[in-house]
């Protein structure tokens, strides 16, 4: 597994001395804070589907909970509360849209492919709804300086995103409810005999990563100045493709969130520097999906036992 | 007499750690129906699933009208025409009888299936089968002995003729009425000239349809008869085991105050009436045959599964289990019958299995985990049981015995006093056993108490205080470890009358009343 984390670092750094050699403009200080905050909204929603792909789950409505936590928190915010009342409410829209994604999986026995693509529907509809589907746009300075900040030379979205990361690392690594994620990712009928509250720890799991997908709404919504309905499609995409490039199996119980990290990263790295590069979008999609393929390719092989 | 339809001379087949066939022989005539018997694990599936293509033979001969011929997969068995109808049955239930009966085999020209005559050919083969079944109806709408008889027209639905057929404890979900269908269609192909290898537990089965019987005991022939000549206790001795050489290193503990009391658990279809107690100190052993309901005893008092019925005390207090952490919470510790798909977190390396169960404690208020802490649980637990692995090894590079010690240390480490272990022993290598019989010791020697489901019965008879016998989903007898012999045990699990001792008198009085 160490090897295996080692080898898409290498992969990151060989992409980026690549790039570096065709074009100069890739490693500048400015670019490489660029693609770090380019990445940070992507990085933040792979961060909760780590976990949920973790406990051998997956979550497809991450994206419409962007959306849906995102409108809340605009008409909160244009209804005149202040963000340290809007930021809470928005946050409990995202975790209890998960939390349900949990409880029916779990109390329903449910596959979460299901449930989630079900949600994806619900939450984008429920955005819709709640806007008559029009945007809801311009906030306050004080608010948008969550996108535009800078502390020192670090944007806002970057400190936010390793922020996220630090935090999830440790709840990951250090607390029992890590530590049954994964075990409920490797054997849920073992952990459950093993006295693990599967009933508590699912829908627990799937409000994480409702709570990053709206984390990534707050930042979007900063960053747009405006709340969108539609925003967030093809998160879920991004966020599953992160997530098994840095090495977590779809099958549950393996990876780490650094190896998340990086897959966001590489994500992150090769749009810019295909832009950098003047390939057409178009080509850039069939590259990311060469890539997120190879990634998972290299990491079957590496694992095929040897006999 | 003519040429026997199938030898097979001195098989043998071991597996890592394990030989499970040791030379056994077995002859089959055209037209018989050749009775198959034995313990758990006497190598009957072994025989037939060598029989079948599944396993390869590791030596020995086999024969088929006197003519030596090599079985090196299922298909080379079915040229042969041996045909296994296996327990589960191998059906698609969306598509309809006549459609599965010819699977894979369907009459076409140029690839578009010849519906018409697909129809006629199965419905043919069903009425001559003597069986009244819609060839056109979907499998998933029939009942289970339909489908029975639908896989046994699949079997017999090629073109060669099958002349060996084996049933694998066909009747163990049948109804009396539809036995007796199942009974008559196997004489009308035993008078064809098939010949029928019929395994069961149920005795009394074997004098209604059986010609011969072979009975098998640790992976070795016992003996072969005709079915005329022998008793029904006769066939219990000879499946039990009499080697006693074994030696199992029960230490007795002194017993002390009641740990666990059952009274009258139930749930539909699977357990009645279920009432036992455990006491510090002692070995409780469970014995029954495969579906007898002993994992379900044990997955009812750990929480694993709800109960309809019944209550259950822990040291005289009444608790109820939603899920196995409560359970856990009251000193109780589950080693499942399966341990890679209910033991272990293969992924996890040792330390954190071990510490699983523990994690509340290990991590202290704030659900924070300190580093080290689960290592620093574990290594005692590694040590103490002899587990060749270190903390950080992960559990899936390692061998059964110490896999299933990692499991046993799940519940060591802990403060559980009442254990329950379904079949500690399966799978692991003598070393390994001895070791755990003597962790069981020390286990009593604390004042713990200790349910053991085993289908080995010489461990039973070695380990246990007590032992009770389950049988269809009820608590069939119970024996003192001084009244126990193998066969009160095994004519018990097999539903015979047996004597029921025991100091209780209410006991005695409830099981006598379940078997009259």
């Amino acid at each position: 597994m160490k090897a295996r984390r080692f080898g898409t670092l290498i992969g990151l750094v060989v992409l980026c001395l690549v790039l570096w050699a065709l074009t100069p403009f890739f490693l500048t200080v400015s670019n490489l804070l660029n693609i770090a905050e380019q990445t940070s909204i992507n990085a933040i929603v792979a961060a909760g589907m780590t976990f949920v792909i973790l406990s051998g789950g997956i979550d497809l409505s991450v994206g419409s909970i962007v959306a849906l936590s995102g409108v809340v928190l605009g008409l909160s915010l244009h209804a005149g509360y202040s963000p340290l009342v809007a930021l809470p409410v928005m946050i409990a829209a995202g975790v209890l849209a998960g939390a349900t994604n949990g409880l029916l999986i779990d109390r329903g026995r449910l596959p979460p492919f299901i449930v989630t693509l079900g949600m994806m529907s619900i939450a984008r509809g429920a955005a819709l709804l709640i806007t008559e589907g029009r945007p809801i746009s311009g906030f306050e300075e004080s608010f948008r300086a969550l996108a535009t900040a800078r502390v020192g030379f670090v944007p806002a979205p970057v400190l936010i995103m390793a922020t996220v990361y630090l935090v999830a690392h440790f709840v990951l690594t250090r607390t029992t409810f890590g530590r049954y994620v994964y075990a409920i990712g490797g054997n849920e009928d073992a952990a459950r005999l093993s006295g693990v509250r599967i009933h508590l720890h699912k829908p627990a799991i799937y409000a994480v990563s409702g709570l990053t997908s709206a984390l990534a709404a707050m930042i979007l919504t900063a960053r747009l100045n405006s709340a969108q309905p539609i925003a967030g499609t093809m998160y879920e995409l991004d966020a599953i493709a992160a997530t098994v490039i840095g090495g977590t199996s779809l099958m549950g119980g393996e990876g780490t969130l650094a190896g998340t990290l990086i897959g966001a990263l590489i994500m992150g790295v090769l749009r810019n520097g295909l832009n950098l590069l003047g390939v057409s979008s178009f080509l850039q999609q069939i590259v990311i999906g060469g890539v997120i393929v190879g990634a998972v390719l290299v990491d079957t092989v590496l694992k095929r036992p040897r006999t | 007499m003519e040429r026997p339809a199938l030898t097979m001379a001195g098989i043998r087949k071991s597996f890592p750690g394990v030989v499970a066939l040791d030379g056994v022989d077995l002859t089959l005539q055209a037209g018989e129906v050749h009775v198959l018997l034995g313990e758990n694990g006497a190598g009957k599936s072994t025989l037939m699933k060598i029989l079948a293509g599944a396993y390869r033979r590791d030596g020995g001969e086999i024969l088929m009208q006197g003519r030596p011929v090599d079985i090196a997969g299922p298909r080379d068995a079915r040229a042969l025409g041996i045909r296994v109808i296996h327990q589960e049955l191998s059906l698609v239930p969306s598509l309809s009888v006549a459609e599965n009966i010819f699977l894979g085999a369907a009459p076409s020209r140029f690839g578009v299936i010849d519906w018409a005559s697909l129809r006629t050919r199965a419905a043919r083969l069903l009425s001559d089968l003597g069986v009244a079944i819609d060839p056109d109806a979907p499998v998933n709408r029939l009942a289970l002995p339909q489908r029975q008889m639908v896989e046994i027209a699949k079997a017999l639905a090629d073109q060669q003729s099958a002349s060996v057929l084996v049933m694998d404890e066909p009747t163990s979900a049948l109804t009396s009425r539809e036995v007796d269908v199942l009974f008559g269609l196997i004489e009308r192909l035993a008078k064809r000239g098939v010949a029928i290898v019929y395994i069961t537990h149920r005795l009394d089965e074997v004098y209604r349809i059986g010609h011969r019987v072979t009975v098998l005991r640790d992976g070795r022939n016992v003996s072969t008869a005709m079915l005329g000549d022998t008793s029904v206790s006769g066939l219990v001795s000879m499946m039990a085991n009499r080697d006693l050489a074994d030696h199992y290193p029960k230490q007795p503990a002194p017993i002390g105050n009641e740990l666990l009391r059952a009274e009258g658990l139930g749930r539909a279809g699977v357990l009645e009436d279920i009432s036992f107690s455990i006491r510090a100190g002692e070995i409780v052993g469970m014995a029954g045959l495969m579906g007898a309901g002993r994992t379900d005893v044990a997955r009812a008092i750990t929480g694993a599964d709800r109960v309809d019925r019944g209550r259950l005390f822990v040291r005289g207090r009444a608790v109820s289990f939603r899920a196995p952490a409560d359970a856990i919470r009251e000193g109780i510790g589950l080693l499942p019958e399966d341990r890679k798909a209910h033991g272990l977190v293969a992924l996890l390396n040792v330390a954190r299995n071990i510490a699983l169960p523990q994690s509340r404690k290990v991590a202290g208020p704030a659900g924070i985990v300190p580093r080290r802490a689960e290592a620093a649980l574990a290594a005692p637990v590694i040590r103490d049981l002899r587990i060749k692995a270190t903390p950080d090894q992960q559990t899936r590079q390692l061998s059964g015995g110490n896999q299933q010690k990692v499991v046993l240390g799940k519940w060591v480490a802990g403060d559980a006093r009442i254990f329950v272990f379904d079949e500690p022993t399966r799978g692991v290598d003598i070393g390994a056993k001895v070791e755990i019989y003597q962790l069981m010791n020390r286990l009593t020697a604390a004042g713990a108490g200790i349910l053991m489901i085993s289908s080995e019965l010489p461990e039973l008879l070695g380990m246990s205080d007590r032992i009770l016998v389950m049988h269809r989903g009820r608590i069939q007898a119970e024996f003192t470890a001084a009244a126990a012999t193998q066969e009160r045990v095994l004519s018990a699990a097999l539903g015979l009358a047996g004597p029921v001792l025991s100091e209780s008198p209410a006991r005695t009085a409830r099981a006598n009343r379940v078997e009259g």
